[in-house]
């Protein structure tokens, strides 16, 4: 085996393997490039398990120094973001447990133990006794795509998201951020928190039903008082 | 009502199927059919994909030059080990 290909059985990109060999030859800009492509998001994770930034950035840290301390053992059968999600979700589940947070575990989570929650609330559809088109939109949704994107892509408006996301139940809140933050693959996310595929998509479609009902109370308010 | 039909309320439980291409042909051709014929479902089917884009843009945090240092930091004491 030379020190560029990865190992037979290996999961993990040539060109991660080759940054793992670097590490281990300490090399820093090898190091530099890894904290640079995965630090903020490791902290971003790590805040889904514990209740505040710093304890986010500790955790992430102790992280770090896992993965250097972890290289000689790590043997390319995940790949390096599957690798780093795992160990710092082991410290920051204990970090959780031990500030005896309730921790995201999607993986105990039981879609039948929660009632329904409709993505749009039953009321703004017409009933079943309506003679013509019972089920229908009764209070319509706007066209968004009337408005211009930079209205939408403001500061406020993504302040609006990461509150909605911040007070998500946990297990909803895991998988939407893994998904369309991370942009993380549904594969991915159902081997990172050991869920089946339909558990996953029916935690991300409650997440971003609530999301986007956020966004929609925000732009109509937006909307009604430019009109005043 | 015919029973083939699918309504909006229904339609719009099944937009991350939909979206996740996870429907079965003969549901997604029936999501299909409703959405040619309903100006609102579409206008639900865009919002949905306009959150899940603006969603995606809360990644835009770097790494804070303090973050780094002390990462760096960490990184030389484990290679003088």
């Amino acid at each position: 085996m030379t020190a560029q290909s990865a190992p037979v059985g290996r999961l993990i990109s040539d060109e991660e393997w080759k940054l793992v060999q670097a590490l281990r030859a300490g090399d820093e800009a090898a190091f530099e490039a890894l904290i640079e492509r995965y630090h903020a998001s490791l902290v971003r994770l790590a805040m889904l398990y514990v209740s505040d930034r710093a304890i986010a950035e500790d955790v992430t840290q102790e992280t770090w120094l896992g993965v250097l301390e972890g290289l000689p053992r790590f043997e390319g059968r995940a790949s390096l973001k599957t690798w780093l999600f795992r160990i710092l979700t082991n410290r920051a589940k204990t970090r959780g447990q031990r500030e005896s947070r309730s921790i995201p575990f999607s993986a105990f989570w039981d879609p039948d133990a929660e009632p329904a929650e409709p993505a749009v609330s039953p009321e703004r559809f017409l009933p079943d006794d309506n003679p013509v088109t019972p089920h229908h939109w009764a209070v319509k949704p706007a066209a968004w795509d009337e408005i211009p994107e930079e209205y939408f892509l403001t500061r406020e408006t993504l302040a609006h998201i990461q509150k909605a996301i911040e007070a998500l139940p946990p297990s909803q809140r895991e998988v939407i951020t893994l998904r369309d933050i991370e942009g993380w693959t549904a594969d991915e996310v159902c081997n990172a928190l050991e869920i089946s595929e339909t558990n996953q998509r029916v935690l991300l479609h409650r997440a971003r039903a609530r999301v986007r009902r956020t966004l929609e109370v925000y732009f109509d308010e937006g909307r009604s008082s430019d009109e005043r | 009502m015919s029973v083939d039909k699918l309504t909006c309320q229904e339609l719009i439980e099944l937009v991350t199927e939909y979206l996740e291409g996870a429907l079965p042909p003969t549901d997604r051709a029936r999501f299909e059919r409703h959405l040619e014929g309903c100006v609102d479902c579409n206008h639900y089917l865009d919002q949905m994909k306009r959150t899940i884009r603006l969603t995606g843009r809360l990644t835009e945090a770097s790494l804070a030059p303090q973050a780094k240092n002390e990462l760096l930091k960490i990184f030389r004491d484990w290679k003088k080990r």
